[in-house]
């Protein structure tokens, strides 16, 4: 059995987890990676996506996040989520006006910069919500 | 000298008004306790982001490649502020104490030869600066339709900052708001949060210093998480307000409750002696009556 290390997923309204874990898989913005105890020190900046936690017991759950940060040391790893919600209560509805809005951003993006930008947002997030939608 | 009726009549209208402020109060607690678990459930957050603001700020050593939001632009000739108040009034000096304390920044930076322009959050605050500085307001954001404060609130007025910050339109942007201590005491505070402010940079990251790999760069990271971390400040500067207007609110219904109860006190005491006088009056009368027979 792996070694367990503390992790945190945090979001601006509250903390959601704060346990004992062994392997955390975060999808960060160049590439997913999977967090395990004594990780190096790396900071990075998440996309939209799963963040799948395996807690100490081998149970695994399955966090929805839009964005955000993460801050790994070897003796734990803090998620800073712009926005988390746990797979089971992922509002449909509100996946898809989260769509709409950055359609609109992409539309609305005055340089080649924001809208490359824009347009990867978007890109993210309708692949979060094709790989949610089946589930 | 008011009569009788009178009196009950007065005595049963400061009654009702006892039993409305009592309501209050009781509803300001409630709301008190909600306002409070949601400005703890944030802290975290607002902690880890300073720790991690900090550690990069370290990393890149403050180097030329800070973005402009950071270091600002330079120059202090035009100031936005940011005026967070309550959306409603009835709770004692919470709203003008506030206001006041943006007024006395406002009329400092007015004689300075600054440029002053302000957003306001929330309707009270609007309601006492639109007085004295109309045409300084730009903007006010109104909340009151908003049932419990969600992070999107802060995030929109902070997208709105930056995009005006990114136009140019200001130099340096101060937050105001109050900070809840305790029940009974705010405290009204001015908080720079563009460009941030140096103390929270030097602040120890409290990691031991490690060395952080960065993914993608720290510079690019940098630029997603300040104006992530205005909208936290925004957040926090709201939850602490709202949790302080209910604190100031409950003590001030608590106030009232207790005036009316004083109120009526001393009502009953004038309306008791009236009666003892009338009936002594009416008692002397027949008396007197019966002795002249």
């Amino acid at each position: 059995m792996a070694e367990a290390f503390k992790f945190e997923l945090v979001s601006p309204e509250r903390l959601l987890v704060s346990e004992q874990v062994e392997s955390v898989v975060i999808p960060g913005a160049e590439g997913e990676m999977t967090v395990m105890a004594e990780h190096a020190p790396v900071m990075t900046t998440i996309k939209p996506g799963v963040v799948t936690v395996k807690a100490a017991g081998g149970k695994e759950d399955r966090y929805v996040v839009f964005g955000g940060f993460a801050d790994i040391l070897p003796s734990g790893c803090t998620l800073l989520a712009e926005s988390a919600v746990h797979v089971n209560d992922i509002d449909r509805a509100d996946l898809a006006r989260r769509i709409q809005d950055a359609k609109e951003d992409a539309a609305d993006a005055k340089d080649d910069v924001a809208r490359s930008r824009a347009e990867q947002f978007l890109a993210q997030l309708t692949t979060l919500e094709g790989a949610l939608l089946p589930a | 000298m008011a009569s009788l009726k009178d009196l009950r009549n007065r005595i049963a209208s400061v009654k009702a008004t006892q039993k409305i402020t009592k309501a209050m109060q009781m509803v300001a607690a409630a709301k008190l306790r909600r306002a409070q678990e949601a400005a703890e459930a944030a802290r975290p957050y607002s902690e880890r982001m300073g720790a991690v603001l900090a550690n990069i700020t370290q990393a890149i050593g403050g180097g030329g490649d800070a973005p402009a939001l950071m270091t600002g632009t330079g120059r202090d000739d035009v100031h936005l502020l940011i005026v967070c108040t309550a959306e409603r009034g009835l709770c004692g000096g919470f709203n003008s104490q506030i206001a006041r304390l943006a007024r006395d920044h406002i009329r400092r930076l007015l004689a300075d030869g600054k440029q002053v322009k302000i957003i306001c959050v929330g309707k009270k605050g609007y309601d006492i600066l639109r007085r004295d500085y109309g045409s300084l307001i730009l903007e006010r954001v109104d909340l009151r339709e908003v049932k419990t404060l969600g992070f999107v609130n802060a995030d929109a007025i902070a997208r709105k900052v930056i995009h005006l910050f990114n136009e140019g339109g200001f130099d340096i942007c101060t937050l105001f708001y109050s900070q809840f201590k305790s029940v009974i005491s705010q405290i009204p505070t001015a908080q720079q949060i563009i460009p941030a402010a140096q103390a929270s940079a030097t602040a120890d990251a409290g990691s031991g210093g490690a060395v952080y790999e960065y993914e993608p760069e720290p510079g690019e990271i940098l630029s997603d998480l300040i104006p992530r971390n205005i909208a936290v400040q925004i957040f926090r500067a709201l939850l602490e307000n709202a949790a302080g207007e209910m604190g100031a609110k409950m003590s001030a219904m608590d106030n009232a409750t207790r005036n009316a109860g004083d109120m009526i006190n001393r009502l009953s005491i004038t309306y008791n002696r009236q009666r003892q006088a009338q009936i002594t009056k009416e008692l002397i009368e027949i008396i007197s009556g019966a002795e002249a027979l």
